[in-house]
């Protein structure tokens, strides 16, 4: 198949980006959208030309690296797919595909299509685990977990930490990146003594970090790879409330 | 030079204990004066760093990623192995060892094998103490499944997302670090050579993939944790970023390397449907606890799966090892589907491919258990060939997916330079000549949990470390040749990509140093490999600069290490005349084809020694002893 790509070029972190066109023609439909820029990348090449900066590692839809708004959605047309899990059958001979870079201030641009998504590593930062320093651990079978309980926590645990559902949502903002980890492990025995601390913690490092706030639009869950369910954005404004609660009447114990 | 495993004395069941009184404590309150640099943060990496700062070390790590959750790690799906015996089905921590030596096909340490059978009840408290969501039956104890080449039920599973969830386990781990000041986090960030003062690990060059700034970090111990080198392959199941250029400069700075060609290719992969194809994914293998692998018994047989009635599929694996079927190791599996696609019985429009059927499994069960089992696994399947598993048999073709060889450790882990230690897939110590399924990830965590962080301290409490400053002239002449080198590359400006010259070496050794090996095919690859890294020197086109995000500039100086370590590898394989574990030699096989080890010549670990640019590397070798199992010729049949 033969494609018209239009591609966000941007030099450098402060440079002035632009929308370039490039033919992709004998593109086949069993290619990955990765496996397509590597061509138009050897092209590139070829002709002397700088090739277009991507994020992109593991090529299976778990490492997170790759993302970019393939006509204005992003990772693309299909649900629950990364982007280097999307291939050309999705796409139409002939068609215009424009690719950008996820747009959020919390994630400039540094080149092309790469942006700087170290927000994330510092919202976990903030409080995203449980303190069990390596050793002294009791028998793993010794505290019993419900299924039930496992299996949600998993579904949040999911989370690839692409940034798709910062790049959708209107406000760009990072509440169902954070609220995942928070509902991870907020439903786990291991994770309730750090619970509401944990929960002031990383939503106050969210605000700090200039992502927008949450106005419940859903498009965060529609453009999530893992499909993480705005249900734990419930789940975090409730543990939130309750930190927040906690932390004026005891000051310490949320804080300390 | 000399090989010193350090293997301590005495009872198998007692050396890591008695090891463990006899190391050298650094003092708590001194700990924060030493800085120790750990490049990498997969499972092993990750897990190093956060523990050395949780014992009060000063940590630097570093990983070429935007963020250390990325290290491909996390794209391990099926299990982690643990001798809990939590199935009452007759595990131990004697059999976890037994079957990781036979497994290995005896090929690795004992003493190491024990450790780390030993560690591996551990890993699985300290991961769920973190809230790792393992999987649970209804009455909220842990679930367990069987995988490839075991008979017991040892391995730990998060859906098919363990690597995922051991890896942010560990990752939170390293945060949690970061944010109390114990580890400084350099991410997008390359090693790109060692640094080596007086005999000893000082510290590494180092290049910010954003700026393109090359500079010197020192501390007083270096620690490696960067993988396997899979990707020489160009092909593989690897990350496209993973590659071996911090153990391969390491090695030309004086570590030795051990045995380079033993080479892990997993038998449940998508097959390669055309020339763009830029890697391979692999199915997890726990798929085949459910799956039958067979092809038509005709040769050329175009029809589809379903009109190929039973009487005319030949269920190989289960027929050639009755007792481990579709479960046979990972080497076996692979070299059977190769051993049929050979004899022309292969299925696709390749015809590279055997097929894994669930159509027995899903009568048997049930389409929601399957579904719930490995629901992720098919829609990944799906989502790549256009095809549903569940009415269509699944079409897999082996694929590089894990190496085995890796930088030469001791018992402490510490490489032939003191102070350059060596954890998880980048060190060559636990599994042999095989790995067996699910315990890739439980070596990495079992290193970089529990065995690290006290060797180092031993090291550390033991040597005596003049300070170095970054004006020393080995420090600078070793940050001179990376901005040497870095120049040439890009100055070169010719006609080809450096993912061409990947992809052509990726060839190379896919044809002579994969599956099988033999010595006409080994001594071409010589001859080819040199002829290529020297056309790579003049004829590849690396655009941009330096100071700037380049992935080119990258991507080429990855691609010239691998030049070189291919032919280390293929230099290993043709020394090595035997067969064992995933090394097959055409020369060395029974009669009913199965790999033929030669324990008279061979029970030793290869460390190859760099010897300068001009001259072939030397062999120095460890002799294997087994005190406790006795070698036998691997059946599973």
């Amino acid at each position: 198949m033969n494609l018209t790509l239009r591609v966000w070029r941007q030099s450098a972190p402060d440079a002035r980006g632009s929308i370039v066109n490039y033919e992709a023609n004998d593109i086949s439909p069993d290619m990955s959208f990765l496996e397509m820029l590597d061509v138009v990348n050897e092209r590139l090449t070829e002709r002397g030309e700088i090739p277009i900066a991507f994020d992109h590692d593991c090529r299976e839809g778990i490492c997170g690296s790759c993302g970019v708004m393939i006509n204005g959605a992003a990772h693309g047309p299909m649900r629950g797919t990364a982007t280097c899990q999307l291939h050309m059958r999705s796409f139409t001979d002939g068609d215009t595909i424009t690719v950008e870079p996820w747009r959020a201030r919390a994630f400039p641009v540094i080149k092309d299509l790469c942006v700087d998504r170290s927000a994330f590593d510092r919202i976990i930062a903030a409080g995203g685990y449980v303190s069990a320093n390596t050793g002294g651990a009791r028998d793993a079978n010794e505290i019993l977990i419900p299924k039930e309980n496992v299996d949600t926590a998993m579904d949040a645990a999911a989370c690839i930490g692409c940034g798709a559902c910062v790049a959708a949502c209107p406000n760009a903002s990072a509440s169902l990146f954070t609220a995942a980890k928070i509902t991870h492990l907020g439903l786990l025995p291991q994770g309730q003594p750090e619970r509401y601390r944990r929960a002031l913690r990383m939503v106050t490092r969210m605000d700090l970090e200039s992502f927008g706030g949450c106005t419940l639009f859903g498009e965060c869950q529609d453009a999530c790879p893992k499909e993480i369910s705005i249900d734990t954005i419930a789940r975090m404004n409730r543990d939130y409330l309750k930190a927040v609660m906690i932390a004026k009447a005891e000051p310490d114990s949320t804080t300390a | 030079m000399e090989l010193r495993s350090r293997v301590p004395t005495g009872p198998l069941e007692g050396k890591w204990e008695r090891h463990k009184f006899e190391m050298k404590l650094v003092n708590p309150a001194n700990k924060r004066k030493y800085t120790i640099l750990v490049v990498g943060s997969g499972l092993a990496g990750a897990s190093a760093a956060a523990t050395l700062s949780e014992l009060g070390y000063n940590v630097k790590c570093y990983c070429f990623q935007d963020s250390p959750r990325r290290a491909h790690s996390i794209a391990a799906q099926g299990g982690i192995n643990a001798a809990k015996n939590y199935q009452n089905d007759g595990d131990s921590i004697y059999r976890l060892f037994y079957d990781t030596v036979k497994g290995g096909d005896f090929r690795a340490r004992e003493a190491n094998v024990y450790r780390l059978a030993q560690i591996s009840v551990t890993i699985i408290d300290q991961c769920v103490a973190q809230g790792v969501p393992f999987a649970r039956e209804y009455g909220g104890l842990l679930s367990n499944r069987s995988f490839g080449g075991a008979q017991v039920s040892r391995t730990f599973y998060a859906r098919g997302q363990t690597g995922q969830q051991l890896l942010l386990g560990a990752y939170q781990a390293l945060e949690k670090e970061i944010a109390n000041g114990g580890v400084t986090m350099y991410p997008r960030t390359e090693m790109l050579d060692l640094i080596v003062v007086d005999g000893r690990a000082r510290g590494i060059v180092i290049r910010n993939e954003l700026t393109g700034k090359i500079e010197s970090h020192l501390g007083d111990a270096v620690v490696l944790g960067t993988g396997g080198y899979g990707n020489v392959f160009y092909l593989s199941t690897n990350a496209k970023g993973t590659n071996t250029t911090a153990i391969w400069r390491s090695y030309k700075r004086g570590a030795a390397f051990g045995n380079p060609c033993y080479t892990q290719i997993h038998p449940t992969c998508i097959p390669v449907s055309g020339d763009y194809q830029s890697k391979l994914t692999l199915m997890s293998e726990s798929l085949r606890n459910d799956g039958r692998v067979w092809v038509p018994k005709k040769q050329g047989d175009k029809r589809p799966p379903h009109e190929i009635p039973e009487a005319e599929r030949d269920y190989y694996l289960e027929r050639k090892y009755p007792s481990f079927g579709n479960l046979a190791p990972r080497d076996i599996s692979s070299r059977s589907a190769k051993e049929v696609c050979d004899e022309g019985r292969g299925v696709g429009e390749t015809a590279l491919g055997v097929y894994l059927d669930f159509a027995d499994a899903i009568k048997r069960l049930g389409e929601a258990s399957i579904r719930e089992r490995y629901g992720n696994l098919f829609e990944m399947y799906q989502r790549i060939t256009d095809e549903d598993p569940y009415k269509i048999p699944m079409r897999i073709y082996p694929a590089v997916h894990y190496t085995m060889g890796g930088l030469w450790v001791d018992y402490n882990l510490m490489s032939t330079i003191p102070g350059l230690h060596v954890i998880g897939e980048a060190n060559f110590s636990d599994h042999g000549a095989n790995r067996l399924g699910a315990s890739a990830l439980m070596q990495g965590l079992a290193d970089g949990y529990f065995v690290l962080p006290y060797t180092i301290g031993d090291y550390i409490a033991s040597a005596k470390l003049a300070p170095v400053t970054t004006d020393h002239p080995v420090v600078r002449s070793t940050e001179a040749d990376v901005t040497e080198r870095t120049k040439r590359l890009l100055a070169i400006k010719g006609k080809r990509t450096a993912a061409s010259f990947h992809r052509e070496l990726g060839k190379i050794m896919w044809d002579n140093c994969g599956m099988a090996r033999n010595e006409q095919g080994l001594k071409r690859a010589l001859k080819e490999i040199p002829a290529l890294r020297e056309e790579f020197w003049e004829n590849v086109n690396v655009p941009g600069a330096s100071a700037e995000l380049n992935q080119s500039l990258e991507h080429a100086g990855r691609v010239a290490d691998f030049l070189e370590l291919g032919e280390l590898m293929c230099l290993d394989a043709l020394h090595r005349t035997e067969s064992c574990g995933g090394h097959f030699r055409e020369e060395s096989q029974t009669p009913d084809g199965e790999a033929l080890r030669d324990d008279e010549h061979f029970t030793y670990v290869a460390a190859w020694e760099y010897a300068g640019p001009e001259s072939e590397p030397i062999l120095n070798k460890e002799r294997l002893i087994f005190e406790n199992v006795k070698l036998s010729q691997r059946s599973y049949k």
